[in-house]
């Protein structure tokens, strides 16, 4: 008890922070923060796992969130058949050919000693079966594309719930680490830095330009939801008796039967949409909470004892007869699948898939920011980063704001300096970002809640 | 004659572009593989950086317009460089002696210089957000073009016009001057001299009584005056607006690494195999092939080879097959 009061201190902060925000602003807004701190708390577990276990970098998370996306519209929109009908053959059968490709390059990698004539050969398949797939391809994407452009014009998905896809996600974002794995885990830390952000903004890129898979910029919106919807909380019985349960104290006080339906049906729509965000937290906290036993079992295990052993020394864990290639490849995956849940639990809260907002600043840095501010290596401090830092990151306009009036005070409310420094009041969040994370970079290097290693 | 036209459809469309293109991110990729080279870890910032100094060089545009001052047909930028330069060499050093000298001094590991840079970036950001906005901004003034296409159609009576920006022109060759110089200081200065033995192998250096600080400084210097001419001549050019510099910084990443990083002439090089390959691979040859292709064998389709979307893509792949065959990139820099 008494060596976990750090963190039992952090956590009654935060979540301290997060009830006033409720009082003094809304807890409309204190559960939307909530909310997303969650879901920043599984993307810090998944970017600890690869830091903090075993000192990969991997800046592609915004790749892997937009695959976690993706997962959810393709599990959760009902398929278009006429789309389908239009151009699943010619889809369905390229996807066959890749298959066959990246089959006939093993095979020829795997068989045939490495010579010049082999690249060329290696080259020559992928080259020619490129210039065959989009020959396929492109009249069924186009096709595809026309069947009604501004309501579909894309395959659609599956039609099951979207709880599924968290599932989905995370196998979609492992199977690219995967991938990404085999190509780049053998270079050098700052190498798979670079090269991580590079392909994921190729994944944005694929997931922004191809129309026929994704609606690209069109977005897909209206996504299915696994909490009630609002509209239809606020008809039904059970809610409105239980919204009036809940505030009899306030409803009591008036004395007109009108002003108090009134009052009672704006109590209902606001504690409607509570009620809704309050499902997601509950679905959301049941993740962080199994993935963080998880994540902690396995810290502790002799598994997560040679996972630090690798990150601490790689060549006397190679020596001790450890296979270092084949454990980072499984964290890198490991780790990858958990932002993928991540990325599909935010597109279920949104509602919408929106290609266009996936950003590198938003999606990789800062999660990045919280990982290091938290305390890489301990999962109590990954996930106490992502709700500092979300938290900071939502209120710091208020605060900016607030600072500005402070220090401009003097000045008259249209000069030119207080105006321009009011217009740009969202960018102190940058600002307050960048500073947080050199002063903890510089004076708590490992964190808020520094890595504890116990030998039981 | 459709063969000339041909050719002049490619240099416009192709050649042209894509020179300019590749001067811009040669200059960025200098400057990544300098700190890289002599500051030993990669710069996260480098975009940001980049989008400070173009920065100064607006601000001290406008300031020059308000005043009148213009270079007549050049952009009154070019005479606001200098004085952004000064400005940017300030700023960096500032952030060496108060970010990035505690890491060095304390032999930190590279990785960690990076995460330091991501903070940088941040504050970066932060700064040109505030003080210029992120609004897309022209600065452009002068003359705007040296040829224009329908000049050019006139003169030599071809079908295809060739259209070439003034911009283009000052990009090439205010590249060549300023890394001509470098190389001419790398090469022949003592300093130079003295900087390139540091980044081949510190200890030694030291040992021979280099002095680690001036070496870091001039390295700053260098960088902040790369990181401000290339930015601005990429806003001359195109636009500035602070989330594309930002964005920039992957090609120019890429550039650096396929020439061999830590390598400066590679890193020249680079910028202009990423410019060259992400411009050709995106094209669109129909017409080229209406030019040279009989009537009979026209192409239907555009013979794009990617869409434009993919830019990034192409770059990248570029670098992950040049560093499963050449893990040193294409001209011999540190093994990575």
């Amino acid at each position: 008890m008494r060596k976990n009061l750090n963190v039992i201190a952090a956590y009654s902060i935060m979540m301290g922070l997060i009830i006033l925000v409720g009082i003094f602003q809304s807890w409309n807004v204190a559960l939307s923060i909530f909310n997303l701190c969650l879901i920043s708390a599984v993307m810090t577990m998944g970017a600890n796992i690869q830091w903090g276990y075993a000192g990969l970098i991997n800046f592609g998370i915004m790749g892997f969130t937009a695959l976690g996306g993706l997962a959810a519209v393709l599990i959760s929109v009902d398929p278009v058949q006429e789309a389908w009908s239009a151009g699943g053959y010619n889809i369905l059968f390229s996807l066959f050919l890749i298959i066959a490709m990246v089959l006939a390059v093993r095979y020829i990698l795997k068989n045939y000693k490495k010579s010049k004539n082999r690249t060329y050969i290696v080259a020559a398949i992928i080259i020619l079966g490129i210039i065959i797939i989009r020959f396929i391809s492109e009249p069924g994407i186009e096709a595809i594309e026309d069947v009604e452009p501004a309501k579909t014009g894309f395959l659609g998905g599956l039609g099951l719930p979207i709880i599924f896809s968290w599932v989905v996600g995370a196998f979609f974002a492992g199977g690219l680490a995967f991938v990404i794995g085999k190509v780049a885990l053998g270079l050098r830390a700052d190498y798979l830095a670079i090269a991580t952000l590079l392909i994921s903004e190729i994944v944005i890129a694929i997931i922004k330009h191809e129309d026929w898979l994704t609606r690209g910029v069109k977005n897909v919106i209206g996504l299915k939801r696994p909490a009630p919807y609002e509209v239809n909380l606020q008809q039904t019985d059970w809610f409105i008796n239980l919204v009036e349960k809940y505030n009899s104290n306030k409803l009591n006080l008036f004395t007109d039967l009108t002003e108090r339906q009134a009052a009672l049906n704006q109590l209902v729509i606001e504690g409607s949409s509570v009620f809704v965000k309050l499902c997601y937290s509950g679905l959301f906290l049941v993740v962080v909470i199994i993935l963080l036993i998880l994540t902690q079992k396995a810290l502790y295990s002799p598994w997560g004892r040679m996972m630090r052993a690798i990150r601490d020394n790689e060549e006397a864990a190679n020596a001790m007869g450890k296979n270092v290639v084949k454990q980072h490849l499984l964290i890198f995956v490991l780790g990858s699948a958990i932002v993928g849940i991540a990325g599909a639990m935010l597109v279920t809260q949104d509602g919408l898939f929106t290609p266009g907002s996936y950003r590198p600043l938003r999606y990789t840095f800062l999660i990045w920011v919280m990982v290091i501010v938290g305390g890489s290596g301990n999962n109590f401090g990954a996930i106490l980063g992502g709700f500092v830092v979300w938290f900071l990151w939502i209120e710091a306009a208020p605060i900016g704001l607030y600072l500005v009036n402070l220090t401009t005070a003097g000045l008259d409310d249209t000069h030119f300096l207080k105006v321009h420094l009011i217009e740009s009041v969202p960018y102190f969040r940058f600002l307050l970002m960048g500073v947080g994370l050199l002063i903890i970079m510089r004076y708590r290097p490992k964190g808020i809640l520094p890595e504890k290693i116990e030998i039981k | 004659m459709d063969f000339v036209n041909a050719i002049i459809l490619l240099l416009n469309y192709i050649f042209v572009p894509a020179l300019a293109y590749g001067s811009q991110l040669a200059l960025g990729a200098i400057f990544v593989t300098l700190i890289y080279g002599i500051l030993r870890f990669a710069n996260f910032a480098t975009g940001d950086m980049m989008s400070f100094g173009t920065m100064f060089v607006i601000l001290f545009t406008w300031y020059f317009q308000s005043v009148g001052i213009s270079l007549g047909v050049f952009p009154t930028a070019l005479l606001a460089i200098p004085f952004a330069v000064i400005f940017m060499v300030g700023y960096m050093l500032i952030i060496d002696k108060f970010v990035f000298k505690y890491y060095r001094i304390k032999k930190s590991p590279p990785v960690q210089l990076a995460m330091v840079s991501i903070g940088v970036m941040f504050v970066t950001q932060a700064v040109v957000r505030i003080i210029i906005g992120p609004s897309d901004r022209r600065f452009f003034d002068g003359e705007k073009f040296l040829i224009k296409a329908g000049e050019f159609k006139e003169m030599t009576g071809l079908n295809e016009g060739l259209a070439i920006k003034s911009t283009q022109v000052i990009t090439i060759i205010v590249t060549l001057i300023l890394v001509s110089t470098l190389f001419w200081f790398l090469n022949k200065t003592k300093t130079g001299k003295s900087m390139r033995a540091y980044s081949d192998n510190e200890d030694l250096a030291l040992l021979s009584g280099i002095d680690p600080k001036k070496i870091v400084m001039t390295t700053w210097v260098i960088a902040g005056i790369l990181a401000t001419i290339g930015g601005a001549l990429y806003g001359l050019d195109k636009s500035f607006k602070p989330f594309t510099y930002f964005n920039n910084m992957l090609p120019i990443f890429a550039a650096a690494i396929v020439g061999g990083i830590g390598n400066p002439f590679g890193a020249f090089l680079g910028g202009y195999v990423i410019a060259f390959s992400e411009i050709l691979l995106t094209y669109a040859y129909k017409k080229f092939f209406m030019y040279v292709l009989p009537e009979s064998m026209e192409p239907d389709g555009l013979i794009q080879l990617l869409s434009t979307d993919y830019k990034f893509a192409v770059s990248f792949s570029i670098l992950v097959i040049v560093l499963l065959y050449r893990p040193s990139g294409i001209f011999k820099g540190k093994v990575l």
